[in-house]
């Protein structure tokens, strides 16, 4: 099979699991885009947080290829469910990727710690009431609880851990998570930030944002901590710049 | 699961300070080809708790690993086909991961380990 990504007709489906939507396409359109980057990156860990239908994983294994390459892949979901159905559809596809049912990395933090060259996300980002993220089944998919950012709040740090010093991580958002406050988190924590693909739906308006470790911004941050300043003017500019449709400042930085 | 993942594992469970490695139980063990890449073997070698995973290969039925290994190692062909063996083409399909510590045991079916956890766990 040469697909460059998984074919829809060959994706599994379970009642309880989310399937395939604009956010995925997203996602795996942005990962298309940064092929070549990827490839050139040689990652030997790749691992999908909330695998779900299992197109992404998927989509990422054909892209990369896989054990001849010297690339490895993981994949996790809270659902039952959406774990046998990633399992599926790689099968379908003829790729492997190893999968754990766990709650974002639970288990995997100490020793996979530092070493996953690639992550892909995919959060439950849509606002909703608090009680109902974390429920079971296809709700985990999509609940996000206050700005739908509950869950991506509760993933950022975990991925900063796991990642390793070259790592990259792939987040989709939508516009209501407030994007260049979640760059702006991840900044201080030494990523720089860029957005790979953006797109609006009659529903929603998607970025793909793409975080790398990056040197010049841990000399901004220890600027800062010299300084005693926030922010450096030009970090907030090359913020706001990239998101240019945002009333994100409304509350300001902290 | 591969025996990379097992070794990538250690129990969860709130309050547990030692949760590496887990004990297999092993039901069912199943191989699968997989394609063999050198590079991968040497940049995966330095990450791997080796004692883990001799353990973990001899409870999964394969004893061909050495005791104690090396990066000296990873020029010989046969160390590294062994180590190819053991760590990608040998499946945990049926069976449990139980904690070192507390002998709690997380199932894993159809080669998916539940590290799920209950509410009094977190």
């Amino acid at each position: 099979m040469s697909f460059r990504t998984a074919q829809i007709r060959l994706v599994s489906s379970h009642r309880e699991v989310y399937e395939p939507c604009d956010d995925s396409f997203a996602l795996v359109d942005a990962l298309l885009s940064d092929r070549n980057n990827l490839i050139e990156h040689h990652p030997t860990l790749c691992m999908e947080v909330g695998s779900g239908s299992g197109y992404i994983i998927t989509s990422l294994a054909l892209m990369l290829g896989q054990e001849a390459s010297g690339v490895h892949y993981i994949a996790t979901d809270i659902n039952p469910h959406a774990v046998r159905v990633t399992r599926e559809t790689l099968e379908a596809h003829g790729v492997h990727s190893e999968l754990i049912t766990t709650d974002i990395a639970s288990g995997l933090e100490k020793r996979l710690a530092g070493l996953v060259d690639v992550m892909v996300v995919n959060p439950p980002y849509v606002p909703t009431p608090e009680d109902e993220v974390g429920r079971e089944g296809i709700a985990s998919a999509w609940a996000g609880g206050e700005n739908g950012r509950i869950v991506i709040d509760k993933i950022l740090p975990i991925a900063d851990n796991l990642l390793s010093d070259k790592g990259w991580l792939y987040v989709v958002t939508l516009t209501a998570n407030n994007p260049s406050e979640i760059c702006l988190q991840m900044r201080q924590k030494g990523y720089a930030a860029r957005i790979v693909v953006q797109r609006s739906t009659e529903e929603e308006s998607l970025h793909v944002i793409k975080f790398w470790r990056d040197f010049d911004t841990q000399v901004d941050l220890k600027e800062m901590a010299a300084t005693n300043k926030t922010v450096p003017a030009r970090v907030m500019e090359s913020l706001v710049s990239q998101f240019p449709l945002s009333a994100f400042w409304r509350s300001g930085p902290q | 699961m591969r025996l990379l993942t097992h070794n990538m594992l250690s129990s969860n469970i709130k309050g547990v300070a030692n949760g590496f490695p887990f004990r297999i139980d092993v039901e069912k063990v199943v191989e699968k080809k997989v394609d063999f890449n050198a590079g991968f073997l040497r940049n995966i070698f330095p990450k791997v708790e080796w004692k883990a995973f001799v353990d973990a290969a001899r409870t999964m039925g394969y004893p061909e690993l050495p005791e104690e290994a090396d990066s000296s190692l990873l020029d010989s062909d046969e160390f590294l086909t062994k180590f190819h063996h053991g760590l990608l083409e040998l499946h945990l399909e049926e069976g449990a991961l139980i904690c070192p510590e507390t002998g709690r045991r997380f199932p894993v079916n159809k080669g998916i380990p539940n590290m799920l956890l209950h509410e009094d766990e977190v």
